[in-house]
């Protein structure tokens, strides 16, 4: 720890001028960064005199136009709209409970000491007592249908069920696809290719206008357990093709060991292989989350308001019309913080999980 | 757990082909559970469609469609039949795929390039776009795409970036190249132009194998490619270009993107350029030093050393992740139905709403996207087999 055994951190000063001779030596590079100070003096002025200076923070709609710069004061009036949607008013502490429940445990989840069965019996818990939370009918809460759940805890819902629906049957088609059983393997490969070959918009229309006709007579199901079903086998599909790479990035070696020790198939995935190869996807597990999570906003195309759908509807809103910019900024601003950080989760996962001097 | 003691071997019955009795009975109970699930969802779905005056069959498909396509490729009207609506529909995304996977990859090399460059203001304002395109969701950026060209000015005030150029609230309109002789000779002048320069290429490459000397053949090269298509101008004539002319209301003559189109394609190539450039970047990067290090030790100038050396090595792991981004980007294209665009997904909905044919019009589609995706995916797996690290 002594100072002659560490190279000293470089000061500002140094830092500075490194950064000046990487920027300014040879014509060539003169030139690019030239040009990228061009680029940002031509972009960023404007962008900040319209997102801050001119901006109006709060008041009404014919003050921001006053103004001319961006009307915060619209979605500040949209905020709390966007997170709930139209989930009865006097409610909302319901869903505000259940987004403080997964908050906890998505953070949880991600600290390493947490990592035991004990979490995963926590979140079956949590996933039952959100939804007795949300849809209520039980223990004097008054019930709640799904079409007027919205915003933000919608998108929580279908992330987070899909998620947990999915990983399982991840886990479950991932096996069958690498199986020795050919039926298994085909039908197993044959679902997660079907799957991952169309859009998952078209599972979505599938879900909504298909699924019903497929449901004995006077069966129907909640739109949004459809949204579900879709959704899952989605999540399903492409997880476990991660969930293979890491059963396949396993040595020859492991499995032939298993077996010397006789154990028998399952013994053998649950004991030795699946915590392996679980547990050295995971950076890869959180970028196909990523994706998934991003895609939750097709749920627009049947009609369930989730966060974007929600924030959408209330630029309808007459007292408040054309502010559609800052309320898609606003969106993926929301957007950007969530799918950054976890993607910033997942590079140090990797970083840990890669042995030192590789 | 110490107590355990090794148990007996079980007992398997063998049969041909290594697997056990066990196996066997695994496999017969998941294809009697497949069938019968198969068979009643099949019985349920006859009975709901009885229900609702349905008959299940593809017959509906010769009807008339009555379904307005403002973007056609082949000659379209109302009145022509479903099977023609469909049609029309795929061939709109095929192109803005075929299109967006071309651009995007243009558009993702040089990002990818630019994310490695030694200059750190290029590198940083490159990572940050990068991010932000990443971190958030696709049909986000198209709606917002949209309504930044449904706000640039009216066709009057047109934008005017480049000469024939017009940007408006009606799309982009470039000049077009007129389909006659002038150009069909052109085309084949190019076509000779590039032939030439292969043989010359190879005639060099044989000249290095015997001698070790190489001349360059980049200029005879480019004297060709451009001096050919000029003198079959001379001789014949140029191509006639059409360009857009502001007429009354709208432009007259000229290419049209319609606003939807160039929404859409403008937010598909934007996305994925960005998933390129990292994939690009990791291949790059995936190149070991050495390697760099060996090459300029051989003498190798920097273009041949990113050419014979790395690239060879980095596509390698380039190649499976950037196929799959161009099997997202045209899945990604079904989104088009949130802007407005008259892609296959959209004119499909439309006729499930039109004819209740639910069932045959999502299984159509489906298997449309379905063979796009397998074929590409056969190929994939192909390549992924032959570049495979083996073991043992």
């Amino acid at each position: 720890m002594s100072a002659s055994t560490a190279p000293a951190l470089p000061t500002f000063t140094e830092r500075a001028r490194d950064f000046a001779k990487a920027c300014f030596t040879g014509p060539l590079n003169i030139a690019i960064s030239l040009a990228c100070i061009a680029l940002l003096a031509w972009v960023v002025p404007p962008m900040l005199r319209w997102a801050v200076l001119d901006a109006t923070w709060s008041g009404t709609a014919a003050e921001c136009r006053a103004a001319g710069g961006a009307c915060w004061a619209f979605v500040r009036e949209k905020f709390w709209f966007s997170i709930f949607g139209l989930y009865p008013f006097e409610e909302r502490w319901r869903p505000a409970t259940m987004m403080v429940i997964l908050v906890t445990l998505v953070v949880a989840s991600t600290l390493r000491i947490f990592w035991t069965r004990w979490l995963l019996l926590a979140w079956a818990v949590a996933a039952v007592v959100m939804w007795v939370l949300m849809q209520g009918g039980v223990l004097g809460l008054s019930f709640v249908e799904t079409r007027q759940w919205g915003g933000l805890a919608i998108t929580g819902i279908i992330a987070v069920y899909g998620l947990a629906l999915g990983y399982p049957l991840a886990i479950v088609l991932a096996l069958g696809r690498r199986s020795e059983l050919p039926l298994v393997r085909w039908f197993c490969t044959a679902i997660i290719e079907c799957v991952r070959g169309v859009p998952l918009i078209s599972l979505l229309f599938m879900a909504a206008i298909m699924l019903p006709l497929f449901m004995p007579q006077g069966v129907t199901l909640d739109r949004l357990v459809r949204v579900l079903f879709a959704y899952t086998l989605f999540t399903a599909a492409y997880m476990a093709e991660v969930v293979r790479g890491g059963l396949q990035a396993m040595p020859r070696g492991q499995y032939e060991a298993a077996d010397a020790l006789g154990l028998s198939y399952w013994k053998k995935m649950r004991l030795i292989i699946l915590p392996q190869a679980l547990t050295i996807t995971i950076p890869a597990q959180v970028n196909t989350f990523i994706g998934l999570f991003k895609d939750t906003t097709l749920v627009v195309v049947i009609g369930v308001f989730d966060f974007f759908t929600t924030l959408r509807a209330s630029l309808g809103d007459p007292n408040w019309l054309g502010f559609p910019t800052e309320a898609y900024v606003y969106a993926a601003a929301v957007y950007f913080v969530l799918c950054f950080a976890m993607s910033k989760y997942s590079q140090r996962l990797e970083r840990d999980f890669t042995p030192a001097g590789r | 757990m110490s107590s355990t003691a090794l148990a007996p071997p079980k007992p398997l019955i063998p049969l041909p082909g290594g697997t056990t009795m066990r196996g066997v009975l695994w496999q017969a109970g998941l294809a009697i559970v497949v069938v019968l699930v198969g068979w009643s969802l099949y019985n349920n779905m006859l009975a709901n469609m009885a229900a609702r005056g349905l008959q299940f069959g593809f017959g509906f498909l010769n009807r008339s469609a009555g379904i307005p396509i403002g973007e056609h490729l082949i000659p379209y009207t109302p009145a022509d039949t479903y099977q023609r609506a469909l049609t029309v529909g795929l061939l709109n995304t095929l192109r803005v795929a075929l299109l967006g996977v071309v651009l995007a990859t243009i558009l993702g090399i040089l990002l990818g390039l630019a994310r490695l460059s030694a200059n750190p203001l290029l590198r940083g304002l490159t990572g940050g776009y990068i991010e932000v395109i990443r971190n958030t969701p696709l049909v986000l950026q198209l709606v917002f795409w949209h309504a930044i060209v449904l706000q640039l000015p009216s066709v009057r005030q047109a934008l005017n970036p480049l000469p024939g150029l017009y940007l408006s609230q009606r799309g982009l309109k470039t000049p077009a190249l007129m389909a006659d002789t002038a150009l069909f000779w052109a085309a084949v002048a190019v076509v000779v132009a590039l032939l030439a320069w292969w043989l010359l290429l190879r005639r060099e490459r044989a000249r290095q194998e015997a001698t070790g000397d190489r001349r360059p053949t980049w200029a005879p090269g480019l004297a060709l490619l451009f001096g050919l298509p000029i003198l079959a101008g001379y001789v014949i004539g140029a191509p006639t270009v059409e360009w857009p002319v502001l007429a009354g209301f709208n432009f007259r003559g000229g290419l049209t993107l319609s606003p939807e189109f160039f929404a859409l394609l403008l937010g598909l190539v934007i996305y994925t350029s960005a998933f390129i450039a990292e994939i690009v970047r990791a291949g790059i990067q995936s190149v070991q030093r050495g390697q760099w290090e060996a090459a300029r030790a051989l003498g190798l100038a920097p273009g041949r050393i990113m050419r014979l050396v790395i690239l060879p090595q980095a596509l390698r792991v380039i190649i499976p992740p950037l196929t799959s981004q161009y099997l997202n980007l045209t899945k990604n294209s079904s989104l088009a139905v949130v802007i407005g665009y008259p892609d296959l997904v959209s004119v499909a909905n439309t006729s499930i709403n039109q004819t209740g044919q639910a069932v045959e019009v999502i299984a159509i589609f489906m298997a449309v996207y379905l063979i796009i995706s397998l074929v590409t995916s056969l190929l994939m797996n192909t390549y992924n087999r032959a570049v495979a690290l083996k073991e043992r």
